[in-house]
């Protein structure tokens, strides 16, 4: 900075006003395609929570929960524990190498097609086409005066998106607690305040985001569109204007074929119509080439193709192409088909990696057994002296029932010759190796458990504890956990001799 | 640097005109929602400073409309934590001691409640894992001088042991047989009490040894010296000694005597605290059945009468020399 000039030159101000975007209806292949992913992301975003599955007495019969208060995610028939976390890191590292998938094969196509904010963006610009009219309306209507007339469309406009807005962030809410409960308490008043304030907090940023702001979280604040930039290479579908077809434009049909008939010049195919940007809903021009502001929503294809098809030139003037086909067909070749292009070593690595975690978590999510056990050895004291010579320890053994339904677990204690355990409601007199301990449905119980053996042994030798399951009849299953070894500590041994 | 200022083409933007190995960095303006967002930050800051205390002066700082302070939200926090417990504390205050292990779901919480209390009030002798040490009895193990059940040993905890100026403190006295006996013959008890301790073979010391502890010792501690309870006296039979079972532990505490005590806790925790100190010591592991619930029922006004429960510290110096710690 070498002047005050640099910060108050109009030629580089601190800030810049949002330019107004106002995306022209177009239909279209590319359109319709939206259309049926809005529908179904839309769908399943506010459908799911209201699906029923049938656990049995104990647990929760929606199908798919997060229940953040007793910390337990039910998706289906599958129930994840706290501890088994790990399922949940794999679906993020699975959606993180999907994204690599995705974005290597198709470009941004999740920017374009599936991210909320683009569906809600879009349904939001639905709405407004509706009560405002289409692009030049919104446009005659942005720049009047505030007379009543556009005050009440004005109106009109805000409440069916803060209608949305309330919907949306309404839907969320029910994902974390069952459903129609929440919803009549919600409507009562009887719901907890997270639960308001979650619905108000969503509420005002699908408000905002949607109606607003728009655009500008696709290129300011959202980290995606950098992280996918960075990931697109030669191979990667992107939207592209053909310059090399398009090139040099002309103004209008009859300009062009008078220019073309006293040149002998080739003209371009673009008749520089403008619709590719009228129907651009992040308000960018794809002819200045691929940018950071094209979410890839092919819109402006679905536009050209309609003119080209009016002018009768063939259509694909704005296409899917990657950069190598540009090269290629700039030199006059035909670029290699879709399939080829998609089909490559670095995608179907992605995708053998992406499958790979995928099927292992399946896999083992059918080997779990739902039955599990800790021990943990009081290291204060790690032993206790007893009176008749032997020596205790104590451990705070913890048993997870996993299974949506109450089981009598047999634990038992075993590798340590002469030991006896009892529990808090036991006694030393009444000791064995082996005790029944009841545990609830989908639960932990913790079992203060009290070992005795004989005193003289190595300062410390181990101790299997194990936890199984089993049982015939009306409740018949059988399931085993992994035991654990813990240790079993004496004092040290005394010299020889000393007695 | 900034003189390398320069439009740059494709974008029409200007540079900030640091250049760097050819990288340069364009001057993008900033979106002026973003710069709105700015400054209702600056907004928010400024009512904060007037709604909660910010600006330091001499001796304290502006206070701030809400009248909001750390010490009246810490304050207000503990007195809804003792709401939310209140209901818990009613009932551990009604239910009688005895019955306390039969309600498993009130006896956890008591349980909780005194592990907290012990680490505060009970650490400083008994250890943090309540394994005592020289003097200080281990209260994890099945040897109680004064009682191991629940009732037994809140009374321990009420009145202490030998609590000087207190008259239900659990009280005896071990006479300091250096003055009665001479050293030979005290040399004789040991040997017998290593013989029924088991830590040695009879031999003639011991057997002169057994003549002395019938005419000196049992009527505390019993023909056998099991010990008897109701006057707290060690029992001489077991693996565990408050001081010491070797002989030259044994020969100081015949001698000298021992006399531990332990503070009485009714004039400094609330009867509910010290339930729950009772029930947590009780559930280490050693605690006992009561022996006879009417007895124990009795117990707290007499505190001689029911067995003597072990919380207590105290070495219980009636005699010779019990425990050692593991």
């Amino acid at each position: 900075m070498s002047s005050l000039s640099d910060l108050t030159s109009p030629n580089s101000p601190l800030y810049q006003k949002r330019k107004g975007v106002y995306p022209k209806a177009v239909d279209g292949f590319f359109r319709r395609l939206k259309w049926v992913i809005m529908a179904v992301t839309l769908t399943i975003y506010y459908v799911t929570p209201w699906l029923r599955w049938d656990r049995g007495p104990y647990a929760p019969s929606q199908a798919v929960l997060v229940d953040l208060a007793h910390r337990r995610f039910y998706m289906f028939s599958i129930e994840i524990w706290p501890h088994e976390f790990y399922y949940v890191a794999g679906m993020l590292v699975m959606a993180g190498i999907g994204l690599f998938l995705v974005t290597s094969a198709v470009g941004r196509a999740w920017c374009g097609y599936a991210c909320p904010q683009t569906v809600w963006t879009d349904l939001f610009q639905h709405v407004e086409r509706w009560i405002d009219g289409d692009r030049n309306a919104q446009i005659r209507l942005a720049n009047a005066p505030w007379t009543a007339a556009k005050t009440t469309r004005r109106a009109a406009k805000y409440s069916i998106w803060l209608l949305i807005a309330i919907s949306t962030g309404g839907a969320w809410i029910f994902y974390f607690a069952d459903a129609p409960t929440l919803l009549r308490d919600f409507l009562t008043g009887n719901a907890p305040s997270v639960a308001y304030a979650t619905v108000g907090v969503l509420t005002a940023t699908t408000f905002v985001f949607g109606g607003f702001m728009r655009e500008q979280v696709c290129i300011y604040m959202c980290p995606w569109p950098r992280i996918q930039t960075a990931m697109l290479d030669e191979k990667s579908l992107i939207v592209t204007y053909k310059d090399w077809r398009g090139e040099p434009r002309t103004q209008g049909l009859k300009k062009a074929a008078a220019t073309e008939a006293s040149f002998d010049d080739k003209l371009g195919d673009c008749i520089d119509c403008n619709q590719c940007v009228s129907v651009c809903p992040t308000g960018i021009d794809i002819r200045e080439g691929p940018q950071i502001g094209c979410i890839t929503c092919a819109l402006c294809i679905d536009a050209c193709d309609k003119v080209m098809d009016q002018i009768g030139r063939p259509r694909g003037l704005i296409d899917y192409a990657t950069l190598e086909d540009a090269v290629i067909e700039k030199a006059g070749g035909t670029a290699p088909p879709v399939l080829k292009t998609l089909l490559r070593p670095r995608t179907i690595i992605y995708f053998t990696i992406w499958a790979s975690i995928g099927a292992a978590m399946l896999f083992t999510l059918g080997q779990r057994t739902r039955l599990d056990i800790s021990a943990q050895h009081d290291r204060n004291p790690a032993f206790v002296q007893l009176s008749d010579g032997e020596v205790r320890n104590n451990y705070t053994v913890k048993i997870r029932n996993m299974e949506t339904r109450p089981r009598v677990v047999t634990l038992a204690i075993s590798g340590l010759p002469g030991a006896v355990a009892w529990a808090e409601t036991g006694s030393r007199a009444t000791a064995t190796t082996t005790m029944r301990v009841p545990v609830p449905a989908d639960s932990v119980t913790k079992v203060r458990l009290f070992v005795a053996a004989p005193g003289a042994g190595p300062q410390r030798s181990p101790l299997t504890i194990s936890a199984k399951f089993d049982a015939s009849g009306a409740e018949a299953g059988r399931s085993e956990a992994d035991s654990v070894v813990a240790n079993f500590e004496r004092a040290k041994p005394v010299e020889e001799g000393e007695e | 640097m900034a003189k390398n200022k320069r439009i740059d083409a494709p974008t029409g933007t200007s540079t900030v005109g640091h250049e760097w190995d050819g990288i340069e960095e364009l001057d993008t303006p900033l979106p002026r929602w973003w710069l709105l967002t700015f400054y209702v930050c600056i907004l928010i800051s400024v009512v904060y400073v007037f709604l909660f205390p910010a600006i330091p002066l001499a001796n304290s700082a502006t206070r701030g409309f809400l009248g909001w302070s750390s010490h009246g939200q810490f304050e207000a926090e503990m007195a809804a934590a003792a709401a939310r417990r209140a209901p818990v504390a009613k009932a551990l205050a009604d239910i009688p001691i005895e019955s306390l292990p039969a309600n498993p779901q009130l006896m956890a919480a008591a349980i909780e409640g005194g592990r907290a209390a012990f680490k505060v009030h009970c650490v400083q002798c008994h250890g943090s894992g309540a394994a005592g040490s020289k003097g200080y009895p281990n209260l994890n193990d099945d040897d109680w001088l004064w009682g191991g059940d629940i009732a037994s040993i809140q009374t321990t905890l009420i009145h202490g042991i030998r609590n000087p100026e207190h008259d239900e403190t659990r009280a005896s006295a071990m006479p300091a047989f250096g003055e009665i006996l001479q050293p030979a013959e005290i040399n004789s008890l040991v040997a017998y009490v290593q013989t029924i301790s088991g830590q040695a073979k009879p031999n003639a010391a011991s057997a002169r040894g057994a003549a002395l502890f019938a005419a000196n010792c049992v009527v505390c501690h019993g023909p056998q010296g099991a010990g008897i309870r109701e006057l707290g006296s060690p029992k001489l039979t077991d693996g565990i000694w408050l001081y010491g079972g070797d002989a030259a532990t044994l020969r100081r505490t015949i001698t000298y005597s021992r006399a531990g005590v332990m503070p009485r806790w009714n004039n400094r925790l609330d009867p509910v605290t010290i339930k729950m100190l009772a029930a947590y010591v009780y559930s280490l592991g050693g605690g006992e059945v009561a022996p006879q619930v009417a007895a124990t029922v009795a117990a707290p006004a007499t505190p001689a009468a029911p067995g003597g429960a072990p919380a207590a510290a105290p070495a219980d110096a009636a005699t010779v020399a019990p425990n050692v710690q593991p």
